[in-house]
C-alpha cells in the first residue's frame, strides 16, 4: 500500500498548534480537502482552539485554498477560538490582498510576532 | 493518469511538443497548443503542466509565471466544476498561444454558462467569509486583458511577458 504523506505537519507551543504545510503547492482539491478536514479535526479536539498556520513553504495556493481557510476561520471562530497566519511570501500575500482576505485574516511577518499575539 | 491525458489536435505543420523531448531547440519559438479534455481535475492538471513548458520555454517566470498558473488553475477548476458540473460526458477546451512576448489562453466548457455582470463581487464586507466565488476576481486581477463569450462558456485572457520581474 502507498504511504501518503501528511499534508500538514503540526507542532506545539502552550497551547498554540503550530501548523506548516507539506506540499509547497495548495492547488489542488484533493490536497485542499485533506487539508480541511485535517485542519477541522485539529479545531475540533477542544474548546477555545488556537491555530497558528505557517506559509513558509507554501508558493502556490489557488482560490479553492483560500476557501478551505475561510471555513477553518469560521469554524474556529464557532468554538470561540484562535487563528493567525504567518510568513506568507510576498507573492502569496498579494492573493491575500487582492482579495481582501487580510481583512478577515489576522497575518504577522513572523511566527514571533503572531505566536506573542494569541491571547 | 494516461486515460485522462488531453487530445492534442490542430496545427499540423507545427506540432507542439513532446513530453521529454530537448528544450533547446524550441526555445523562444511560438507555440500552439489544443488540448480536448474529459471533466476530470487530473485531466487538467496535465493540460497545466504542458502550458507550463511552454511558458518556460518562452522564458516566462516570475510574477507573469505565478500570474498566469494562477489563472489557469482558476480557469480550469471553474470549467471543470462550475461550467461542467464534473460531469464525464461534457469535455473542456483548451487552447494556448505562447510566444516570448504574451500568452493567450482560452477556456470553453460544455456548462450553462454565466452572466458576468451578476457574479457578486467577493471582496464586499459581506462576502468576504464566504467560502466561493474568488477566481473569477483572481483571473481578472493576474492577466492583462480577460473576455467572457458564447453566453460565458468561454474564456479568453492574455498575458504580457513581463520578463521576470518579480514583485518579491
Amino acid at each position: 500500500m502507498a504511504e501518503t504523506i501528511p499534508p500538514i505537519s503540526v507542532s506545539q507551543q502552550k497551547d498554540i498548534r503550530i501548523v506548516e504545510f507539506t506540499n509547497n503547492r495548495i492547488l489542488d482539491e484533493a490536497n485542499i480537502a485533506d487539508i480541511g478536514n485535517t485542519l477541522g479535526a485539529l479545531i475540533e479536539e477542544g474548546d477555545n482552539p488556537k491555530l497558528l498556520l505557517d506559509f513558509n513553504t507554501v508558493d502556490h495556493l489557488s482560490s479553492a485554498a483560500l476557501g478551505m481557510l475561510i471555513n477553518a476561520n469560521n469554524k474556529i471562530r464557532e468554538r470561540s477560538g484562535q487563528l493567525r497566519l504567518t510568513n506568507i511570501k510576498p507573492q502569496i500575500l498579494e492573493v491575500f490582498v487582492i482579495t481582501k482576505l487580510n481583512k478577515l485574516f489576522k497575518i504577522f511577518p513572523s511566527r514571533a510576532e503572531a505566536l506573542a499575539d494569541f491571547k | 493518469m494516461a486515460a485522462a491525458g488531453p487530445n492534442r489536435r490542430g496545427n499540423s505543420r507545427s506540432p507542439p511538443p513532446e513530453h521529454g523531448g530537448g528544450r533547446n531547440g524550441r526555445r523562444g519559438k511560438k507555440q500552439q497548443l489544443s488540448f480536448v479534455i474529459p471533466s476530470e481535475f487530473a485531466a487538467g492538471r496535465e493540460v497545466q503542466h504542458r502550458i507550463h513548458r511552454a511558458l518556460q520555454d518562452n522564458g516566462f517566470q516570475g510574477q507573469s509565471f505565478f500570474a498566469i498558473n494562477l489563472a489557469l488553475e482558476e480557469a480550469l477548476t471553474n470549467a471543470i466544476k462550475h461550467g461542467n458540473r464534473l460531469d464525464p460526458g461534457k469535455k473542456v477546451r483548451v487552447t494556448a498561444t505562447v510566444t516570448p512576448l504574451r500568452v493567450e489562453i482560452t477556456v470553453e466548457d460544455e456548462g450553462p454558462g454565466f452572466d458576468r455582470t451578476r457574479v457578486p463581487d467577493p471582496t464586499r464586507d459581506e462576502n468576504l467569509e464566504k467560502c466561493s466565488g474568488r477566481g473569477i476576481l483572481l483571473i481578472e486581477a493576474y492577466m492583462n486583458r480577460v473576455t467572457w463569450d458564447r453566453g460565458g462558456r468561454r474564456l479568453r485572457m492574455i498575458k504580457v511577458n513581463d520578463r521576470g520581474m518579480s514583485s518579491s
